[in-house]
């Protein structure tokens, strides 16, 4: 039996982390359900300045390609995203990114809160955002917008987080579905996999 | 925050295109959106209230422009664009032209200009060219007119001219005055700064290069569209245009008229007329 109390309507999958949140994604992307059928929507703080390297990374240990998305990309169905440098990443109604280089947002850009509420606001109670570790409160407010949505709110083990403050900021202002350590987020990704097959 | 409702955002979009000729109702919706959040924050206002204060008082539309459109920008943002521009770029145009002209759309506070402008005067040819630079925002151009940063913001654009590789100091081009950086006045000597609308404004020159760097990113499809149609009018045959790192026009009308001049910086040279 599975302790996650799912279903094959959600459309999308958001993720948000920071400082110490980089292996954690790694590890949930190498060991991602081949055919995974949602989109993967990540924003992580980064270097500004940049523009290569970091999605090479992810990619190289991913089952899945990621990639950065131009702005007004479509989203598909299984792609892996990830916010590009110096951009916020936010979601259109129409299914489609869109960037911005608008002012910061607490501190950041990408801001982990624009590319989670946007995505809230699109994709209602059909959203799974996971928040990762990282040193600032960004993403807090966009799990709540989630939340407010009806979409599912899960945070890294605060315990298992190199920093916490992000996830713990995440908790204090939301309730959250599931506290969980990377490997069960692991897992969680095969569970849900599973709801479509 | 307020959250707006889509139908709130219309109204708006739909009052200004009435009242002032302002066309916002192609903008992209989620960017749109947190620009109005920021004014009702900004001014203390509901959307009734930010209704009734553009219909009241005409002089609150430039105030309300000012804050609506996005005038984040660096100098030399992306090193290896203005890298690319100095070696592969303007060379190619003054193979063919000893005198040219540049359109900086959507130029904001004028830090691409500028940057633009020293990269000329490093080449030898800052006489040669002409260039303007427009924006729609009649606040921002007085802004950009000054050449005046806050010293916060000059670390950035310093450390963008050095991975630039200029052929100084981006020092040597201003000096510190109360906490700003006051850029030499000559630079920006010979740009024609005007108010211009890229949604609603006609084609008024032909260009041999135009930057619009990170300004139709705020547009929907469609309007990305129409704009193209406007900078295709607006340049020369063979000329170049030059967008946003993560912009693309692939799904435009009228990409076919255009080749890949350089994919990595995303310039792109005008073939067809």
């Amino acid at each position: 039996m599975s302790m996650f109390n799912l279903n094959n309507s959600y459309k999308a999958v958001v993720i948000g982390g920071s400082a110490g949140s980089f292996q954690g994604v790694v590890k949930i992307l190498s060991q991602l359900p081949i055919g995974f059928p949602l989109p993967i929507i990540m924003a992580l703080h980064r270097l500004k300045h940049v523009r290569h390297g970091f999605v090479e990374a992810l990619s190289l240990k991913s089952v899945v390609q990621v990639t950065e998305p131009d702005d007004k990309e479509p989203i598909k169905k299984g792609g892996v995203y990830l916010a590009p440098s110096n951009y916020h990443l936010s979601v259109e109604l129409g299914n489609n990114f869109s960037l911005s280089t608008e002012e910061m947002v607490n501190n950041s850009r990408p801001a982990i809160d624009i590319t989670l509420g946007t995505s809230a606001y699109v994709f209602k109670d059909k959203l799974i955002g996971i928040l990762l570790s990282g040193a600032n409160k960004d993403g807090a407010l966009g799990m709540k917008h989630i939340k407010d949505r009806g979409g599912m709110t899960i945070v890294q083990e605060p315990s298992e987080c190199m920093i916490e403050t992000m996830p713990k900021a995440a908790m204090a202002v939301t309730q959250i579905d599931h506290v969980l350590k990377v490997d069960q987020i692991v897992e969680f990704f095969k569970e849900i996999d599973k709801q479509y097959r | 925050m307020q959250d707006i409702d889509i139908v709130d955002l219309k109204k708006i979009s739909e009052f200004i295109f009435q009242k002032y000729q302002y066309d916002f109702r192609n903008y992209a919706m989620s960017s749109f959106k947190r620009r109005i959040q920021r004014i009702l924050e900004i001014k203390r206002l509901d959307v009734d209230g930010l209704m009734k204060k553009l219909t009241d008082s005409p002089a609150f539309i430039n105030e309300f422009l000012d804050e609506l459109t996005v005038n984040v920008t660096e100098m030399f943002r992306d090193p290896s664009f203005w890298r690319i521009m100095r070696e592969e770029i303007i060379p190619g145009i003054l193979l063919n032209h000893k005198q040219f002209k540049i359109w900086h759309a959507g130029c904001s506070s004028g830090e691409e200009v500028l940057s633009m402008a020293i990269l000329l005067k490093e080449m030898g040819i800052l006489d040669s060219v002409q260039l303007y630079a427009t924006d729609l925002d009649t606040t921002i151009l007085e802004r950009a007119k000054q050449a005046t940063y806050s010293l916060k913001n000059m670390e950035l654009n310093e450390k963008n001219y050095i991975r630039f590789q200029g052929a100084g100091s981006l020092a040597d081009y201003y000096k510190v005055e109360n906490g700003y950086a006051v850029f030499d006045k000559d630079l920006l000597g010979a740009v024609n700064f005007r108010k211009h609308d890229l949604v609603l404004g006609e084609a008024f020159n032909k260009f041999d290069l135009v930057l619009c760097r990170n300004v139709m990113i705020y547009f929907n499809q469609t309007l990305q569209n129409e704009v193209l149609k406007r900078f295709h009018e607006s340049l020369f045959k063979y000329g170049y245009l030059a967008i946003g790192s993560k912009e693309s026009l692939i799904w435009c009308d009228y990409a076919n008229r255009f080749i890949v001049a350089n994919n990595e910086e995303k310039i792109y040279k005008k073939i067809k007329d």
